[in-house]
This record gives structure tokens, C-alpha cells and sequence, in this order.
């Protein structure tokens, strides 16, 4: 139709650009290698090309550094993009990123609890579970206030974050010593330094599973447009929608968060950068928001890694220092336009 | 029984029943006028009957079909339903808040509107005579221009069974006339209209039925004719008023005196 072939080649330009950054992002750093040597390494690592270009060294500077970096950083952009832009959706709330329903404090009780424990490699995984018990209880909770409404979930998240903030600051005060403290707050901040083939296994795992679900919802969103009841009076179980997208963002933003730290502005900033350009329509929005959270998240880690090298920035303070900005503009625009 | 027919329906909030009994049968092929002082229970009465609100006892039944147990997706190709308002944040032009109404028709794979559903959504923008602001977004509209695009939006459904709720509260008063004429057009197409009004002129003039709603319950139903009768508005509505015939003007017309308990009337003086 009319403007479907517009949309298709907007994704397939993303897709573009996405691959072409990461392959520019490659060559970013200290050590000098090429697009090309980037490339072939790649190609040689999947045991299509026989040959390695580069010296061991440098093979790993590329295979062991900077590409599982630069893949989890587009991963992270797209999943917290994502999530931030069925938040909106469900909660009928602008502001409302992923971490909402107070995922992002859950996460680093989790991990700082884990850290000091002495477990600092399960740190994820305590992440992981702090997010998931933060958005149970706050799920929980706005069932107990008689049914799990988006004012009352959000509302029950203020209170749940405010808790954890509270207790995670609680731990720091008690018991960080300055190694952890130092590790703890870079977390805090949000980084993808250190990132491993497996930490990139598992955002592409949450990706692959929950991604789909929340592609393939379109359409449901489109219907929430103007609410519960008119969502529900076009044919759409509005109930058993809400349940399974919380349920995939909250996975999303769990593994995220357990990878990457509580990295903010990118799933507030980029649905609303997205929306503006292509609309509401969410078959055309959603995986626009995706591949431009995971072009957008990529960049930003390299600058916070190559900006001030040998010294490197936690990439939060970076998303932050772009996001804010750019989330002012955002509102100029709208207040225009509304 | 053909049409829509509700059966002793109760709705119930806050611990009381805001809606008690409700019984009434909307004949299909017809224009229903749903009347009624504010918070008689007409929109929610109209919510539940597709099950947008949650019934505490009664039955809608449509054609024979009970609405109540049909899969969502089937009752939304059948039934429309247009809010009494309706906003949103979301960036959408007005052609898009039309093509909501193909929601029901399409599936979960496809990636937007097909080529016969955008064919759908021109012919009812056209209908309402929206076309010329297909392009602008929602927001931008003036009250009564996002309600004909709510309605543009309900006939894109294609449906047989259409509720309204004070569809034409902010249309002008010649929208307002040919809005009612178009609902009139499609209820000889085939399909049952039901909408909630205040205008009790209007709703004489270009309603086929009437039922009228006070304190949750309908308490009259019939022809505007034989339901619009002075002491049935002192009893509902608290208003003393004249049931007036003028030759050449096929419907009953109302002229109000003066609400009960007020002072005298203009002409009593």
C-alpha cells in the first residue's frame, strides 16, 4: 500500500546502517585495523575464510574485544528501545521507560547484594532476579489495590524503586569497601566494559525470544491507542495482551540491565526520536525503534570507549549526556505540534 | 427475536448497582434512541452490552447470537462501539485512527493495512466528509471533527450492530443533521443503530424507537410518538414541558417550561 514500501526500505536502511556501523565501530580503538581485516577476521572466526589477516594479537584485540562489545551494545540499545516503547504503549504514559515499574533499582539491589557477598562473577544473575522480583512485587501489589491497572502498576513501581534505592544504598554504606565501591558505581551508572561472548550470547537470547512476541503485537497497540475499552471493543483481548508484553519487557529489560547496568535515556529518548519520524503505527514503529535503539547504543559505547582513551566512561554517562538533549528538542517538537 | 435485545442486564460499581434490570430491544434495521438524565446509566449500559463493562447478571443477545460468548475478534467484526470521547498521545494521522477500525480484520502477521481495507477506510472518511483532513494528526482536531473520525472509524468495522455514545455532543448543528441522516441511511442499509442523546427534538425527528433510561433502568420504550409524553420528562428529566404537533413536521416536538422546583416559567408572568 501507499506507504508500506516507504517503511520497508526505512527498516532496510537501518538494517544497513546498522551493519556498516559495526563494522566502522571495528576499527575504533587504539590498536589500527581495518574495515576489511574486520571483516575477513570474522569470516575466518566462522571458518569461511582459511587465512587469518591479523597477527593473534590483533585477532583477538577484534574477536575477543571490541566485537562481542559492539554486538552487545546494539543488542542492549534494541532491547531497551523496544521495552521503552511498549511502556509508553501500555501505561498510556510518555515518560515511561523500561525500568518503569522499578527494574532498574530491583537490578541493582541484585547485583550489588550478589557483589558484596562476594559472588561478583553472578552479578548479572543477581540482576537479573532483583529486576524480576521488583516487577512481580510491584505487579503484586497493583493487583492487591484491585487489579493491575497502568496508574496503579506505576505507582506501586515509584514505591518498589524508592525501597530498593533505599536498601541498595543501605548495603553500599554498611559494607563497600573502595574496589567495590568503584566497581559498583560504575554498574550503577551503566557499562558494557569487560563484555564477553556469553554476556552477547545471552542478549541475543532474550532478543530472540522476546522480540518476536512484541513485534508480532503490533497490531494490539495500535488498538490501545484510545484506551482499554476502545482497544477492547476492536477484538483485542486487552487482558492477556498486557500480561504477555509485560512479561517479555520485563524479560527484556532483566537481562539488559544484568548485562549493560541501569544504562539510561535509551528506551525514554529513542521511541519518542522514532515516533516523531514515523508515527505510532506500531508494525512500522516498533522495528524502526529497534534497529535505531541498537545504531544508537552501539555509537554511544564506542564514544564512551574510545572518547577519553585510555580512560573509559561508564556508557551511561554518555547516553545521558546525548539523551537529555535530545529529550528536550523531542518536547520543543511536540509542544508545537500539540 | 430479530435486533438487539437486552435482557434484565445489572452492572455494578462501587458496591451498587448503576445499572438494574435494564431490558430493552432495539429493532434491527433501526435507529434506537438511548435517552436519560446524566448518570442514568446510558453509557454504561451501552458499554456492557458488548462487554467492555463486566455484567453482573443479565443477557445481550444480537440476532439470536449471544454477544457475551463470542470470541472477541468475531463480536468486533459484527459490533462497533463510538466513545463518548476519545484522546490520545500517540502520533496518529487521521487516516490511521480510521484504519484502527480494520483492526478486527486483519491478522497478527500482517504489516499493516491491506489494499482492500485502505479502499475501506477512504470510502468512510469520505462518508463523514473527513477526507480533506486524512493527513493531519488526531490531536489537531477540533472536538467535533475527532468524533466524525470516530465514527469514520466505527463504519470501517463494516459493522451490523453500531452503539454510539452522544455522537454528535460537539458537532455543530448542521453536522450534527446530516451525521443522524447518515446513521439513518445506514440503518436502511441493514444495519441496528443504537446512541445515546440529550437532544430529545433530534432524537424525536431521527430515531425510529426510543428507550428511555433513569436511575439504571429503562423505564420506557416505544415509538418517539407514544414514549415522549409530558409527564414522562417531569418524571425523568424534572422538567415541566409541552408536547407540541406542527403541521408539515412528521415528529412529536418538546418545548420546555421550566425545571421542577424552579420559578415560574417565561410565560407565566
Amino acid at each position: 500500500m501507499r506507504r508500506r514500501p516507504a517503511s520497508f526500505l526505512a527498516s532496510a536502511g537501518l538494517v544497513v546502517l546498522l551493519l556498516a556501523s559495526a563494522t566502522l565501530a571495528v576499527t575504533f580503538g587504539p590498536a589500527d585495523i581495518s574495515a576489511g581485516d574486520a571483516w575477513m577476521t570474522v569470516l575466518h572466526h566462522l571458518r569461511l575464510a582459511d587465512t587469518a589477516p591479523l597477527s593473534p594479537l590483533r585477532d583477538a584485540i577484534v574477536w575477543e574485544l571490541r566485537l562481542p562489545r559492539i554486538l552487545a551494545a546494539a543488542g542492549v540499545g534494541a532491547g531497551l528501545a523496544l521495552a521503552g516503547t511498549v511502556m509508553q504503549v501500555l501505561t498510556r504514559n510518555p515518560l515511561a521507560d523500561p525500568y518503569l515499574l522499578g527494574l532498574s533499582s530491583g537490578a541493582a539491589l541484585g547485583a550489588v547484594g550478589f557483589l558484596l557477598a562476594g559472588m561478583a562473577l553472578l552479578m548479572p544473575l543477581g540482576a537479573f532476579l532483583g529486576s524480576l522480583a521488583a516487577l512481580v512485587l510491584a505487579l503484586a501489589i497493583a493487583r492487591l489495590l484491585g487489579g493491575a491497572t497502568p496508574t496503579r502498576a506505576i505507582l506501586a513501581g515509584i514505591s518498589i524503586a524508592a525501597l530498593a534505592s533505599a536498601a541498595t544504598s543501605l548495603l553500599i554504606f554498611w559494607s563497600a569497601t573502595g574496589d567495590s565501591y568503584r566497581e559498583i558505581l560504575s554498574w550503577l551508572m551503566g557499562s558494557l566494559s569487560g563484555t564477553t561472548w556469553g554476556d552477547t550470547g545471552l542478549v541475543a537470547l532474550a532478543l530472540v525470544v522476546c522480540a518476536p512476541v512484541i513485534l508480532l503485537s503490533g497490531r494490539g497497540l495500535d488498538a490501545f491507542a484510545f484506551g482499554d475499552a476502545a482497544a477492547a471493543s476492536l477484538g483485542i483481548d486487552i487482558v492477556r495482551l498486557r500480561w504477555t508484553l509485560l512479561t517479555a519487557t520485563a524479560l527484556l529489560t532483566g537481562v539488559m540491565v544484568a548485562i549493560g547496568g541501569a544504562i539510561g535515556f535509551v528506551g525514554l529518548v529513542v521511541p519518542h526520536a522514532v515516533r516523531l519520524a514515523v508515527g505510532s503505527r506500531h508494525r512500522v514503529l516498533l522495528p524502526a525503534s529497534m534497529l535505531v535503539g541498537a545504531v544508537f547504543m552501539l555509537w554511544t559505547d564506542t564514544a564512551a570507549r574510545s572518547l577519553f582513551d585510555p580512560r573509559e566512561l561508564p556508557v551511561g554517562i554518555v547516553t545521558a549526556l546525548v539523551g537529555a538533549p535530545a529529550f528536550l528538542l523531542i518536547l520543543l517538537r511536540y509542544r508545537r505540534i500539540t | 427475536m430479530s435486533g438487539l435485545v437486552l435482557r434484565d442486564v445489572e452492572v455494578r460499581a462501587g458496591g451498587r448497582a448503576i445499572v438494574a434490570d435494564a431490558s430493552l430491544a432495539a429493532p434491527k434495521g433501526r435507529v434506537t434512541g438511548l435517552l436519560g438524565p446524566n448518570g442514568a446509566g446510558k453509557s454504561t449500559l451501552l458499554a456492557a452490552t458488548l462487554g467492555l463493562r463486566r455484567r453482573a447478571q443479565g443477557s445481550v443477545h444480537f440476532d439470536g447470537l449471544d454477544l457475551a460468548a463470542m470470541p472477541a475478534a468475531e463480536r468486533a467484526r459484527l459490533a462497533a462501539y463510538v466513545e463518548q470521547s476519545a484522546a490520545t498521545s500517540e502520533r496518529l494521522t487521521v487516516r490511521d485512527v480510521v484504519a484502527l477500525g480494520r483492526i478486527p480484520y486483519q491478522s497478527v502477521w500482517q504489516s499493516g493495512p491491506g489494499a482492500g481495507d485502505e479502499a475501506i477506510v477512504a470510502s468512510a472518511l469520505a462518508a463523514l466528509g473527513v477526507t480533506g483532513f486524512g493527513d493531519r494528526l488526531y490531536q489537531t482536531l477540533s472536538g467535533g471533527e475527532q468524533q466524525r473520525v470516530q465514527i469514520a472509524r466505527a463504519l470501517a468495522q463494516e459493522p451490523t450492530l453500531l452503539l454510539l455514545d452522544e455522537p454528535t455532543s460537539h458537532l455543530d448543528i448542521e453536522a450534527q443533521l446530516t451525521t443522524l441522516d447518515l446513521l439513518r441511511e445506514r440503518a436502511q442499509a441493514g444495519c441496528t443503530i443504537i446512541l445515546a442523546m440529550h437532544d430529545l427534538n433530534l432524537a424525536a425527528r431521527h430515531c425510529d424507537h426510543l428507550a428511555v433510561m433513569k436511575d439504571g433502568r429503562v423505564v420506557a420504550e416505544g415509538a418517539p410518538a407514544a414514549v415522549l409524553s409530558a409527564p414522562l420528562l417531569l418524571d425523568v428529566y424534572g422538567v415541566h414541558a409541552t408536547i407540541v404537533q406542527l403541521p408539515g413536521h412528521g415528529a412529536p416536538l418538546v418545548v420546555y417550561d421550566r425545571a421542577r422546583g424552579s420559578g415560574a416559567g417565561p410565560d407565566s408572568g
